[in-house]
Formats: C-alpha cells, structure tokens, sequence
C-alpha cells in the first residue's frame, strides 16, 4: 500500500507492517503510601486496562495478547499481567506475560508488542507497566529462609525442636528489597549526584529544572492536558481522578533542603528527584490495517526504538546522550526534525547532566566516537506537561506515560515526530536494577 | 558550588611546584613537582610552600586557604628519600627534621584556616603536613591512602608526626599506624577521626574523570574553608561516647604505661630487637605525651637523625631502591602483550599464579588432568577474590567478573589462542619434556613456554624444545599471592623478546622481578640450599628444631629454618638437595641428605602433609616438635665440635653459606647486580630485612670479618666454608663494596 504523503515513505520500511497507538491511559499516580496504600499491584493494573477497554470499548476477545513491565515484584502475582488481566474481565484464552527491565520496562512491554506484530504474530496487544510501591516484598534473612525450609522437611518432632532452638536473634532481621544497583551497590541517588557533579551541575540549576517540572505539570493538569489519566474507583476509598505529587514550589523553599544522598556536599535532594510512586498504565497497540479495518482512529505511528546500555558505575543514567543520535540516524532524521520530546525525568541532575552531554563536543569525541556534539533538545518542545520529577514515577508504568503523553502532545500542539527517551535510572529510594543503562526511544508520527 | 558575593580579586602566584590562586577569599594553594610522577617534600618543594604560605599568612584578603595537589593519584607521596641520604651526619638529619617540625608548626598555628583536600597517596611527611591543617577532605578513590610508611625505611614520622597523631586518633590506633606503617584507605580514615570528610570520585562528564575528580575536590574544599570561617563548620567534633570513655581510660598513667609495655612487648617479639625504629617510635610517643610537647619534639627530630644513619635503615631504604628497580622492565616492551596465559596444573602454584593474573584482564586458562585436582586449583582462585569480597576490597559482582576471564579445563582445547604457558607440574624433567612436546603440538609459533620449576635448569627443559629461543624460567614463590617475588630464569638461547614479555607479564602480577641466568637451583634454590643442608647438620649436632627456628629467626629471619623447611616441603627439599649436591659436589655437603629422606618415606613432608619437623593440627596455633624425628635424628646423630657450635656461632654458619653462595651467583654471573642478589634473598626466601640482602650485608658487616669466620668453619667442615674469590677479593680490599 503505497501511502499518500511522501515524507511518511522516509520512514516506513519495506515489509514492516505500520505499527500504531491506537489508545494509552493510566491510573492517577499517586505517592506511594497515600490512598492507594491498601491495594495489590494487581489492583492497580485492573483498573488501567478496565479503564483501556472503556475507552476504548474494545471487544474483550479481540486482543491476542497482553505484557505487563514491573520492577519489584509481588511474590503472590509474579506474572502481574495474567492477574490483572482475569480480574479486568479479558477472555481467559488471551495469553499474558509480565517483562522487567528497571525503570523502561513498560517500554519494554511495548516494544515486545511491536515486535509480535511486526513478526505477524498478533493485530492487537495491549501494553501496560504497574508499580506499587506502598509495599513490597520484605523478606526474612537468608539464614531464616533456610531453617523454615529445612523445617518443612524435618520428620521427627526432635529434628524440629532442634531447628526451632538453632534460630537466634540475628535470623530474625528482615531483608529490605535492594536500595542499590547490584553490581556497583550505589543507590540511584548517589549516582545522579556524582553525575550531576561530573557535568558541573549546580544544586541551582537542578532546583529550577525541578521547580519548571511542577510549574508545567500543574498548568497541564489545570488546563485538563493530561486526558490519560483515568478515574479509579479505589475500593473501600474515594474515586482518585488526579496526580496528587504535582507542588509547585518555590526556589526558597527548596534551597532549604539538605542533600538526600551525600551528604554534607550533595546537590540532589527529595525536591529535585523523582519520589515513590504508585500507579498503573496501559496502550492499545495495533497494525495499522486492523485498527483502520475495526474503525479506529490511531493516535500516532510507532516507528522505531533502540535500546543501549553503558558502564554501570560512572555512565548510568548518561543513556539519552547516546541513544538520541542513534535513533535519529536510524530514521534519518536530525534533532530539527522533532517536534515534541518526552525525557523521563529521574532526577533533575540526570536530566541536566545529558543536557550538558549533548551539548559538549568533547564528550562527543571523546566516549562516544563522534565528530560533534550530538546538539540539545530546545526546551520549549521539552516535556511541557511535566514530568516524572512532578507527576510522578511509578518505575514499571513510566514508559507508557511517556508515549501516550508524546502522542496528545503531538495532537495539541500539531507536530509531525515526537521522540521519548526513557532511562533505567531508580526512583528516589529502592529499586532494583539489572545492570546497564536501557534506553527507548521511540519516534511518533502524528497521525 | 555558591561563587563568592564579593568579586573575587585576580591573583595569582607561580612557582615551579607550588602555585596559590584567591578565589574569592580563599587562597588555593596547588602542588605539583612537575620533574616527578609523584609530589615529594624535596627541599624545593619546601621551599616555595614556605614562600606562598608567607604570601597566603600576610595577604588581608585571604580568610582561609585550601591544599590540593594537582597531580593525579598522588598528594604528598612523602618526604624526599635523596635529601636525607644526602645528610652527611645524624645532625644534619635532625636538623631537618627540626625545618619539618617548625614549618609544620606554623600550619598548626595558622590564623587562617587550611583545608587539605586529599586525593591520591598522602604518606610519610605528606600525612604529618596534613594533620597539622586545620580541616582533611578526602576522596574515596582507590588510590587515596593515608599512612606513615617510615618505620619501613627504618625510620620514624620525623615532622610532628609522632606527636599529632596520637592526639588526633588515639595511642592505640597512632601505634598501630606508625609501627605497621600501613595504608590507610579513605574510609577507614574517616572513621577513625584522621579526615573529616569524604568525596566521591566522578565518572566522565565534561572533562576526563581524573582531572574533574579534583576540580571537585577544590570546590568542595573551598566551601568548606568558608564555612570555617564562618563557624558554620565546627574544627572540633562533638566526641562519641566511646571515645569519651577512651579518652577517660587514657588519662591514668597506669593505663597509658600498661600500653607501652604491651606494645614495647610485642614489637620486641617480633622484631627481636633487631629494629631500632619502632622502639625509637614508641619513645617520641611517650615523651611527647608523659612530659609534654618540647621533650617530645626534641626527642623526635634526635631520634630521627640518629635512626637515618643506622646500617638498619640503609639496609630498608637499599631495599626500597631495590624495588623500585625490580619493578622496572629493563628488557623494554615486548613486541606482543600476553593476552592469553594458559597455566598447566593446578596444584598450589598452578592456581596461585592463575590467581594473580585473571585480575589483571589476561584471560587464564587453568588445565589439569584430574578433575579433583582442577576443582580444588578454582575453589583456590574462587576463595582468592572472595575473601576480598569479604574484607570489603572488592564487590562480590567484581569478583565475578573477575573470574570469568578464568577457564578451568582438562584438555588443550584453546591453547591455539594462548600468547603464553606456564607449567607447575610436578618437577621431573621426563615430565616436563612431555609437557613441553604436547604443547608445543597445540600453540601458536608465537607463544612463550615459561617452567615454574624452583631448580631444574632451564636448558635441559629446553632441550626437548623445538623453539628453544621462546622458553624460559618463571619461578613464583609459595604462596604466589603473598610472595612479592619473581625469579625470572633465562638460557642462553632465551630470546630478548621472550624475556621482555616474561618480565612484564610479571610485573603485571604485581611481582618484583629479579632476571637472573640458568644453572642448577638458580640464584634463590641454590642460595637456599646449602642454608638447609647446614640446618640439617646442626639439627643432627643435637639441637633442637625449636631451638633452630629461635636461632634463625634471632637473626633477622622472619621464618625459622625448621618451619621453612616444614613450609618448603621436606619431600622438595629433599629433592633439592640431592639435585644440588650432585651438581655441585661436596660444597653442598653438611647434613645428611639421607635424614631428609627418611622424614619424606616415614610421611612426614612437612606442612602439607600434618607433620614434618614439627606436629600441624588444623585451628592449633601452637606447634610440638614431631616426636617421632628424635628417632631420626638419634640414628644420625653428629658430635658437635664446641669451638664451632656456641648459638652465634651457628647462625654465623648458617648465613655464611647463604651468603657465600649468593656471593659465588653472582663471580660466575647467575646474577647480573647485587641489587637483584639482594631483592632476591629478601622477598623470596625471606632473608633478614634489616640486614638489606646478602650483599647489603656484607659491605656493613666487612667481607674481611666474615671470611675469618669462615676461615674458622672451614677448619672443621671443610670445603663447605670456603670462601669464594669474590668474596675473598672485597675481604683483601676493604675499599671493595657492592653497593657504592
């Protein structure tokens, strides 16, 4: 099918089925410990795809497949998906998987859809990420686990008793789920500090990029932008219908914090990182023929994403410097040609840091291997709606924000190529990382 | 980092080594010797510090000053060694140590507070500059340590030291410090009170990590120099409850007198009195505390001069020189990097040197025959790396990344890619020329065939060869991750490129090198040998194993000769010595090889096996005599001849051979200097430190006074004391030496 406009030829490719966003929504996201507090990750999941079949009114057999990213995960539900998808009235005969990849999971669970289509295994897969960080998953210590396990295997009453009496007072500490990268043991934190600190960054800069994250966000909420988000009926509680971590400060305010992660000469504090957050997303993704034959109006295409990882220690948050050019390179594009760019927000250092990284030729030539700078993205095309900084930063459902949010962008404000950068950097406090950076970039074309 | 309101009045200073910049109203004092790879107080250095100081103390709009060092990983590696060997007398030493002390003062007293902001190695006179600023930053790099390594140059903290340090980190902590002489890592520093604050080192950002680090540093120290200033930072911390209660302990004399005693105890156990430093330490210390700063100070700076021109610390620094020599590559580069190492057997060597070499990024090929005898070599690597995991010096993902550049097989699968093998299998020369031939099937042209072998000579391996310009010696020492020494054996056939590579795969293990030339035993097996065969002797002459370890050890020795030999193996020893003896005759004569070999049938082959001259019993750290060698030794039992055989005597008997032999290494040019025959002696086989090595000792003892003793053994045992001509030479000529 040959396609009427000559610049979508550029970035269509031959044999590859045009891949489209027909629908994206997400719960409100709230911080973690606030009304969602009693719920399940499954219970947040639900709703995002209930509120997806609403929106989209979908018929619940049509879907041939369902992935879910998530982080820390609930023992009881560990293929979140499968649950979350029963419990939101799908056919039982739809296969379900769940993906992790630290904080773009969710982007991982999108790209896994576009690949089952692109593969001609599927029409119609729904994507979606949750994370719950109201509780996780605390476990006894190892030397606890053992003895209960070798307890389910004792046969006498004496062999009991005398692994009941071997448990002293240090088996009883609990293990926390990991406050730092497994390979380097750095929390994220620290690391956006060093990197901030790398790059030159000042506690200024970072606090102004933070307090620009608020401001927008609330003017986007205000405005009603952020269409995505769904009402939820949360049980036992109210109906939630908004974000409630947007505060727009002021500068003052936040010069009083002290430093959250090194300390006394930190620069990343609680006001310019992102905080623990509970919510859930989901996106209906689609071949194009499908979505145009069941009479849907997609919301954008998705074209292309790449994914690359660096040095866990000294170059962990520094994704978006690298992956940028190679996604524009692979469209052939260049950074003019985006209209819209969604980065998410860990830490307004990071973000700052990459920002100085695009922007220096000597970083260029000398890690990266090219002749120039890879050039930075003007602001007044950057993530206008806020960010993860203020509107929050639930780890496994991040990345369909990111998109969906590229897609209305794109809508409101007419442009034709939106790029999301998503990095595999933590949230404020614990997280667990594979190791390496991740990043996704993905290229909308307005539809 | 907040700039300055005022605006910040441009100026600067420029020396060669030391230039200080305002920022604002703080004086940025930078140090760099630009003709060193690292910062020394030379008296330059000195100099210009004193000079900008001046400047900082006088200039009215400077509050408060920062130290930093630009030159990466190294703050002030120490005192310059050169200007106190320059010294001509004791005085001229104490006289510098007084300079030391007064410039040092002056910082104490400073009106302005100083900061040092730390990064790299901060030692000896470096560490005694900075405790006496006002404020310590420091960063967490790797190479941030902090110590006082003088009583390893035989010396002691001559600026100060001795007296700040137990102040500021209390007299137990300060002993340890001073008379260990070990490197403090930045961590441990901070919790010991020796620095107030710590800084991350950075990854790359807009400038090269390294040069960012300590741009860091320098903001962060300025900050911190105007908090000072401000009182917004406090200089004295708030004390613990522990160290409240310490310091309560410490304020009777009766405590303070029971912790000299202890530590005056046990460094005469260990030391044996044969080091006058770390008594000369705990002397300061004492002055300085029980009769207060002018005695203390005064006590330091004599000390210091007298102990600078002690045979002691000569004998420590020749060693230092030593080492640094040994650790050069005189053979330049190779023409390609070992980049493959394939090590066959894995027995206790095998894994030792697979062990220091996979974490070097060579990936390490560990081949045995036996699958119990391969998977006890890995869990030796494993164990290796995991203890460090649990000392905290490496991350458990460290180590695993570490040991995948490991490969444990059983078969040559992989040596076609092999730029290098060593061999450690067992030392008989049928099996090391079949080794040598199944290799040799398997490698590439390329490849470097290097025999761990303590005393097969290198040409007979060799002569299985069909490339015998790619062979040569490597011999490690037991255990090969503790033994800094590498004896590196090379043929007369040994290419120039061969050994080149050899030395530094070596020295990428962290060895130091000695290179010497092929012969039976070597320079150190043969050293060694006929030490042991007169140990055996005296052993037959009745005197006790125990009472054979006090004399050795009363030497200078760090380990007795029976234990050595329990250490060695008595089955390798044994070995050795009927190799030896038979290629070098009678002169390797004395004990009865056969006593050996009957310990060796009876089971008893030392350390390995639970018995040998003494009882192991695995957790007992106390040892018995094996009770079953009296038997022995009754059997073989020597009358001693008395005009030989008072304790003195023995140990002059014991060493004499020893030296006499390294003196003969090196008249027939196994040894190329006496530099390597004394780095040899001492970090191989352990020879007494304070002595400097063979030849070290010999210059300060006189080759004249040791010839008449040998004279004197030579009487009743013959040939096994002559003297060498070498040695006979510098005895004729006492304006010989080895070491000028």
């Amino acid at each position: 099918m040959v396609m009427p406009w000559a610049l979508e030829m550029t970035l269509a490719r031959p044999n590859v089925k045009n891949i489209v966003l027909v629908e994206g929504v997400r719960t409100p996201f709230l911080l973690s410990g606030t009304t969602y507090s009693d719920l399940m990750p499954h219970d947040l999941a639900r709703a995002a795809l209930q509120g997806l079949l609403h929106r989209t009114a979908i018929p619940k057999d049509v879907v041939d497949y369902i992935i879910y990213g998530t982080v820390i995960q609930e023992v009881k539900t560990s293929n979140v998906a499968r649950e979350a998808a029963l419990g939101a009235g799908f056919s039982d005969k739809i296969p379900s998987h769940t993906v992790t990849m630290a904080c773009i999971s969710s982007n991982q669970a999108m790209t896994s859809a576009v690949g089952l289509i692109a593969a001609g295994q599927c029409d119609a897969v729904v994507a979606g990420g949750v994370e719950f960080m109201s509780d996780v998953p605390i476990r006894h210590s190892r030397k606890m686990r053992k003895t209960m396990l070798s307890l389910n295997k004792a046969k006498t009453l004496g062999q009991r008793l005398s692994l009941l009496g071997s448990i002293r007072l240090a088996h009883l500490s609990p293990e926390l789920p990991a406050v730092a990268e497994f390979s380097t043991s750095e929390t994220m934190g620290h690391s956006a500090d060093r990197l901030a600190a790398a790059f030159g960054v000042s506690r200024v800069e970072q606090d102004e990029f933070a307090l620009r994250s608020h401001s927008l966000a609330k003017k986007a909420q205000d405005a009603g932008l952020l269409q995505d988000v769904i009402s939820f009926k949360v049980p036992g509680r109210d109906i939630v219908s908004q974000d409630n971590g947007i505060r727009p400060s002021s500068m003052e305010q936040m010069a009083k914090l002290k430093p959250a992660f090194i300390k006394p000469h930190g620069t990343v504090t609680a006001a310019n990182s992102s905080f623990l957050t509970d919510g859930a997303s989901a996106v209906l993704i689609m071949s194009e023929e499908k979505a145009l034959a069941m009479g849907y109006k997609p919301k954008a295409y998705l074209r292309d994403f790449v994914y690359v990882s660096q040095d866990p220690k000294d170059q962990l948050l520094l994704g978006p410097t690298y992956g940028t050019p190679k996604v524009l390179e692979r469209a052939g594009l260049t950074m003019s040609d985006i209209d819209v760019f969604e980065f998410h927000e860990a830490f307004a250092g990071q973000i700052m840091a990459n920002l100085k990284a695009m922007d220096s030729d000597w970083f260029a030539q000398t890690y990266m291997g090219r002749k120039s700078k890879v050039g930075t993205p003007p602001m007044d095309k950057f993530n206008l709606w806020g960010g993860s900084l203020s509107l929050g930063h639930p780890f496994g459902a991040t990345g369909c924000r990111l998109v969906t949010t590229v897609a209305h962008r794109l809508q409101k404000e007419g442009g034709q190529y939106g790029l999301v950068a998503a990095c595999a950097a933590g949230g404020q406090v614990s997280d667990t990382h594979p190791g390496g950076v991740f990043w996704l970039i993905v290229l909308l074309k307005n539809k | 980092m907040q700039e300055p309101l005022q605006q910040p009045r441009a100026f600067t200073k420029t020396g060669t080594h030391v230039n200080y910049e305002v920022k604002g109203d703080v004086a940025v004092v930078r140090i760099n010797d630009p003709n060193s790879k690292v910062n020394t107080l030379s008296i330059q250095m000195q100099k210009e510090l004193t000079d900008v100081m001046n400047e900082v103390w006088s200039n009215n709009a400077v509050q408060s000053a920062v130290l930093i060092s630009t030159k990466p990983g190294c703050f002030i590696a120490g005192a310059d060694i050169n200007m106190i060997e320059g010294c001509k007398t004791a005085e001229e030493v104490t006289q510098l140590s007084q300079e030391g002390q007064n410039i040092f003062e002056k910082i104490e007293k400073s009106p302005k507070p100083i900061v040092a902001a730390i990064n790299g190695s901060c030692l000896g006179a470096g560490l005694e500059f900075v405790i006496a600023c006002q404020y310590r930053i420091a960063t967490k790099s790797k190479k941030t340590v902090l110590g006082t390594p003088e009583v390893m140059l035989g010396l002691l903290p001559g600026a100060g030291g001795t007296q700040r340090l137990p102040k500021m980190v209390g007299l137990p902590s300060a002993f340890d410090m001073m008379l260990t002489g070990r490197n403090i890592r930045a961590d441990k520093a901070k919790k010991m009170g020796l620095v107030h604050q710590l800084v991350d080192t950075l990854g790359p950002g807009l400038k090269s990590p390294e040069e960012r680090t300590i741009e860091y540093l320098e903001e962060i120290a300025i900050e911190c120099a105007r908090g000072i200033v401000n009182k917004k930072i406090p200089l004295s911390k708030e004390k613990g409850m522990m160290q409240k209660l310490q310091d309560y302990i410490m304020s009777f004399e009766m405590v303070r007198n029971q912790i000299y005693k202890t530590v005056h105890g046990k460094v005469m156990k260990q030391s044996k009195g044969l080091y006058p430093a770390p008594l000369k330490i705990i002397e300061c210390v004492k002055a300085g505390i029980e009769q207060g700063p002018i005695p203390g100070y005064l006590a330091e700076s004599q000390n210091f001069g007298q102990l600078a021109k002690t045979t002691e610390s000569h004998a420590l620094i020749g060693l230092y020189h030593g080492q640094v020599t040994c650790k050069k590559n005189r053979f330049g580069a190779p023409q390609k990097e070992v980049k493959t190492l394939a090590i066959l057997g894995a027995g206790l060597m095998g894994a030792g040197i697979a062990q220091v070499t996979v974490d070097k990024g060579v990936h390490t090929i560990l081949k045995d025959t036996t699958v119990s005898g391969l998977a006890r070599g890995e869990q030796q690597v494993f164990k290796g790396f995991n203890d460090k995991t649990k000392k905290r010096n490496i991350t458990s993902f460290e180590r695993d990344s570490i040991l995948s550049n490991l490969t444990g097989q059983l078969d040559y699968s992989g040596f076609e890619k092999a730029d290098m093998v060593i061999e450690a299998v067992f030392e008989d020369i049928n099996i090391k020329h079949k080794v040598l031939k199944e290799i040799e099937a398997v490698i590439p042209p390329h490849c470097i065939f290097a025999s761990n072998t303590s005393a097969l000579p290198i040409k007979e391996i060799a002569a299985a060869s069909k490339r015998p310009d790619k062979v040569i010696g490597m011999h490690y020492f037991s255990p090969v991750d503790k033994m800094q020494l590498l004896e590196i054996i090379t043929t007369e056939q040994t290419s120039k490129d061969t050994t080149a590579s050899a030395v530094a795969v070596g020295l990428k293990q962290g060895k130091v090198i000695i290179v010497v030339g092929d012969g039976p035993g070597f320079y150190t097996t043969r050293c060694l040998a006929p030490m042991l065969a007169e140990a055996v002797r005296v052993l037959q002459e009745g005197v006790d194993p125990k009472k054979l370890d006090a004399l050795t050890t009363g030497f200078g020795f760090p380990v007795g000769a029976a234990t050595l030999a329990d250490e060695v193996g008595l089955d390798v020893a044994a070995h050795v010595a009927e190799d030896l003896g038979k290629a070098f005759g009678s002169r390797f004569g004395g004990g009865n090889v056969e006593v050996l070999k009957t310990m060796v049938d009876m089971g008893f082959k030392g350390r390995k096996s639970g018995k040998g001259c003494y009882v192991y019993q695995p957790g007992l750290k106390v040892r018995d005599v094996n009770p079953d060698i009296e038997e022995i030794l009754e059997k073989y039992k020597m009358t001693p001849n008395p005009a030989v055989s008072s304790d003195s005597d023995v140990q002059y008997r014991l060493v004499s051979r020893f030296v006499n032999e390294a003196v003969l290494c090196l008249q027939e040019g196994i040894l190329s200097s006496p530099v390597e025959g004394d780095i040899g002696a001492v970090f191989g086989l352990g020879f007494p430190p304070c002595l400097g090595g063979p030849f070290r000792f010999v210059d300060a003892f006189g080759a004249d006074k040791l010839v008449e003793k040998m004279r004197r053994y030579e009487e009743v045992y013959g040939n096994q004391f002559t003297p060498c001509q070498l040695l006979l030479d510098h005895a004729n000529d006492s304006s010989k030496k080895f070491h000028k």
